[in-house]
């Protein structure tokens, strides 16, 4: 069986997947930022698996502004963590339960 | 060949976006971002066989370098060592998987749905080059492009103005 397009939504799928998992599971803010980086990378698989079978280059053009925002998003949520770190003294978001009723 | 190429690269990719996650030597937030390198890196190879080998180019040079060394930055920059220790909760474990299940079960459906979606696909042609995307990136695109570079901009203004050390 050649390697098509299923092969390619099943291991965004699965990617996907791990990056939910992680970032209800873990509890470390820095991990769970990643495990949000797995899951856009699965987004742009997908993206760029169907730009390729469906032989349409909107895909990966939007691919490239996901990859875009990724960065400033990456660059804002960082410099949020560090402050909140400055503030709190930690990283782990159950000692950030302040507002939990 | 590619088909062998496609299962290797499928399968590094799975494999450390899962040590990324759940890695069972180590809970060092550093371990996971160098597995998070090994994911990106995979995944360009991945790129490769779809023939975008101008986001490939992008993935590695953005990803797993500028994202990344920010990503390690802000680790080493943080002393994180009591936070290792922790356990992961079996709550969070088991809401995770069911999460996950039924997110999984909906994507499965949908495309079992249109299951002649990649049946009477045309042979694939298109080639990911810098050219063919540049072409539509500033035709096509142009306006979406320029906000863009805004929004850089805003990120960057708001990075500094976060980073401040009286934050009022």
């Amino acid at each position: 069986m050649t390697v098509g397009l299923t092969h390619y939504l099943v291991t965004s799928a699965l990617l996907f997947g791990l990056g939910l998992l992680g970032v209800i599971a873990r509890r470390n803010l820095l991990v769970i930022y990643m495990s949000l980086e797995l899951m856009l990378n699965a987004a742009n698989l997908a993206l760029v698996a169907f730009s390729r079978f469906t032989n349409n280059a909107n895909g990966q053009v939007i691919v490239f502004f996901i990859i875009t925002v990724a960065a400033a998003e990456v660059a804002v949520g960082l410099a949020l963590i560090v402050a909140l770190y400055r503030k709190r003294q930690t990283a782990h978001v159950e000692d950030l339960a302040t507002m939990r009723l | 060949m590619q088909d062998a190429f496609f299962y290797l690269f499928a399968a590094l990719t799975l494999l450390c976006g899962f040590l990324v996650i759940g890695n069972p030597f180590s809970r060092n937030p550093v371990t996971s971002a160098m597995f998070l390198v090994l994911t990106i890196v995979s995944m360009a190879g991945l790129f490769v066989l779809l023939h975008a080998f101008f986001l490939a180019a992008i993935q590695v040079l953005v990803y797993a370098g500028a994202v990344m060394v920010l990503f390690l930055f802000v680790i080493m920059l943080l002393d994180l060592k009591t936070e290792e220790r922790r356990k992961v909760k079996a709550f969070g474990l088991v809401t995770g998987l069911i999460s996950v299940a039924a997110i999984l079960a909906m994507i499965v459906k949908t495309y079992a749905f249109d299951s002649n979606l990649s049946a009477n696909l045309p042979p694939p042609t298109l080639e990911g080059s810098t050219a063919e995307l540049g072409a539509v990136l500033f035709t096509r695109y142009l306006l979406p492009f320029e906000i863009l570079s805004v929004l850089l901009l805003v990120a960057m203004v708001g990075v500094i103005l976060l980073s401040k050390k009286d934050l009022k």
